[in-house]
């Protein structure tokens, strides 16, 4: 049961879209070869100074290197707060490190050739999902203390990513470290269902008659979805990496990058699996203890995720294991089954939990937003020094070297966060009802079944605010 | 339909109990003197709370190397070498919760390196708590209303 008359928040209809490739500029540049070869380029300067910065900041504070402050202030801050929730995936779009792997596969930079080089194996099935992301991303959370403090330790994850993408290339076809391999593939993925923009085919009838599916299977223009989507039919953001190339292969310009209500993916009732239920209470909760860690009071906390003591360490790797993987869906799991019970009770728990878990999406993505503020105002005044001496070599590139620690707004800052989370509450219970109609049969039994998620959501809600404002 | 309506009637009582929490008068304004202590990477005590209107006075100890204490909202700063304590006056009346952050570079976990200052009565957290709950009922509202045959 889904209503085509609904609308998102009240304001936008679900099937409202603008197609931004209907600009002739916007189009003529997503089928050119050198997009987005050419911000890739670009961004691999950058990120190559960013590795340089690392290798040579060593173990040194890492506030005044700028790998570190450009991973984790300008890079973090940007993809939590604008490209995911805007532009989707374009991230991995414009990302440099596993072009070198792309283009050895490819034997190419920019040409098209028939065959990959390689052993082009196809990705093993029972890996077809988000279980490895999910476990690959908390586990890149357990060195958080290292990676966002220690130069080295950020050296050592993007070359690892840059690595595990140059031998998995070889082994398996195309991207398929992107789809099913990337530590921070998955929750862009689950994130970007949120996006307010999306690539899809325009016109189905089009699609329909054209036999070959050359955007599946490539032509001299462009290659075969790297990210082995079916473009024609693809209906969610979450494993299209925004690559462009169907945009190339597609003869009748049948790809468009449409303006869309955010959320609308998490409506779609296809491919919905307990992979993403859990990736979405991973981030959920990384959330919290990344608050408590980064933002919070509490020294032994700090002292745990430093590893100041093994049995510390083993703590905090504990207990965020538990929290994240058992006792938040736990928790979950009890609204779920208030919400069956309530709603209806032939329909199978399991599609009530996994359906509803899409209502974190909206909560979840805000409360990192909402993060990632106490992270903007207070310190992103360490981005103007180390523009100006990257490697700590006593340079002034800018003049602003010697620009000191300046937080800034940090009065309004609260407000900033409550609004964001509020939004969030006001965007997952939206969803929430919505999602409530496709599980239960009517509309009686759909806002019974809501009632319990609702009074999750908005105590989630209570908890981040009272966590990062009160 | 009976349900619903007791549950709006649950969910309005909540607010409505906790409007008299945010319009509390608060006490006489006091005078206090706090001594906070700083260590790597952490501030003792790490959450200081006073009441709105109060003067304080912090008076800041380091106990290894040279750290500082930068409170959010208010913009102050203060530093302290040890043996060299650093201190802060002013009288609070911002009332909220406000990081303390470290303003001296002092190792790795510098940035991460935070205390709390809480100034009751808080009305930025009743009032967001409150609207958190006000969006519940709208939503709550809204779904259950519009019921066609
Ligand atoms: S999946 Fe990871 S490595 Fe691949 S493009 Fe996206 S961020 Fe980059
Ligand atoms: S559908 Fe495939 S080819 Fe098209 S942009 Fe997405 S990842 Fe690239
Ligand atoms: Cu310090």
């Amino acid at each position: 049961m889904n209503d085509k008359k609904d609308r998102i928040l009240g304001l936008i209809p679900v099937d409202w879209r603008y197609d931004l490739t209907s600009l002739p500029y916007v189009r003529r540049m997503f089928k050119s070869r050198w997009m987005p070869f050419l911000p890739i380029v670009l961004n691999l300067f950058v990120f190559t100074v960013i590795l340089m910065a690392g290798l040579t900041g060593g173990v040194s504070a890492g506030n005044y290197n700028f790998g570190i402050m450009f991973v984790w202030i300008v890079w973090w801050v940007l993809l939590m707060m604008v490209m995911v929730p805007v532009f989707s995936r374009i991230w991995c779009m414009v990302c440099p490190l596993p072009a070198f792997a792309e283009w050895m596969q490819r034997g190419s930079f920019l040409g098209v050739r028939k065959k990959l080089i390689g052993l082009n194996k196809k990705w093993p099935k029972p890996l077809k999902n988000m279980w490895l992301m999910n476990f690959l991303f908390l586990a890149t959370t357990y060195t958080t203390g290292f990676i966002t403090t220690r130069p080295l330790a950020t050296f050592i994850l993007l070359m690892s990513i840059i690595v595990g993408s140059i031998v998995l290339s070889m082994i398996y076809e195309r991207r398929n470290f992107c789809v099913y391999g990337c530590p921070v593939s998955g929750f862009q993925g689950l994130y970007s269902n949120l996006a307010m923009t999306e690539i899809r085919a325009k016109d189905p009838e089009v699609c329909k008659n054209h036999k070959l599916r050359e955007c599946v299977i490539g032509n001299e223009k462009g290659y075969a979805c790297p990210w082995m989507q079916t473009p024609f039919s693809m209906k969610r953001n979450t494993y299209c990496g925004m690559c462009l190339e169907c945009f190339k292969t597609c003869k009748y310009d049948n790809m468009v990058f449409n303006l869309r209500a955010p959320g609308t993916d998490l409506l779609v009732d296809e491919k919905r699996g307990l992979d993403e239920a859990w990736k979405a209470f991973i981030m959920l909760g990384i959330s919290v203890f990344f608050f408590l860690i980064m933002q919070g009071p509490y020294g032994i906390l700090k002292d745990w995720a430093n590893a100041n003591t093994i049995e510390g360490y083993l703590s905090f790797v504990g207990i965020h294991s538990v929290f994240n993987l058992l006792l938040l869906p736990g928790i979950f799991l009890v609204f779920a089954y208030a919400s069956q019970v309530l709603g209806r009770k032939d329909v199978p728990l399991k599609k009530v939990f996994i359906n509803f878990s899409y209502t974190l999406v909206p909560l979840g993505l805000m409360a990192w937003i909402a993060f990632s503020f106490g992270i903007l105002f207070p310190n992103s005044s360490y981005v103007l020094h180390v523009i100006s001496d990257p490697f700590a070599w006593g340079w002034d590139l800018l003049g602003t070297a010697k620009f000191p620690w300046t937080p800034f707004m940090t009065g309004v800052m609260p407000y900033f966060q409550i609004g964001t989370l509020l939004l969030g509450l006001a965007l997952s219970l939206d969803i929430g009802f919505k999602i409530s109609k496709q599980t239960f049969q009517n509309r009686e039994e759909a806002v019974r079944g809501y009632y319990p998620i609702a009074v999750f959501l908005t105590a989630a809600t209570m908890f981040l605010i009272w966590l990062f404002t009160g | 339909m009976k349900k619903d309506k007791l549950l709006m009637g649950i969910l309005v009582f909540i607010m409505l109990a906790g409007l008299p929490l945010m319009l509390a008068q608060s006490e006489e304004p006091k005078e206090y003197v706090i001594p906070i202590e700083a260590k790597q990477f952490s501030y003792t005590p790490n959450i200081i709370e006073v009441n709105k209107g109060d003067r304080v006075t912090i008076r800041f100890i380091s106990t290894d190397v040279h750290h500082g204490l930068y409170i959010d909202g208010y913009e102050l700063e203060t530093n302290a070498r040890p043996g060299q304590d650093g201190s802060i006056t002013f009288v609070a009346d911002e009332t909220g919760k406000f990081a303390m952050r470290c303003s001296v570079t002092c190792g790795s976990f510098h940035p991460y390196m935070i205390g709390y200052l809480k100034v009751k009565p808080d009305y930025r957290l009743f009032g967001s708590i409150w609207l958190a709950l006000g969006i519940l009922i709208g939503s709550v509202i809204l779904v259950s209303r519009r019921q066609k045959p």
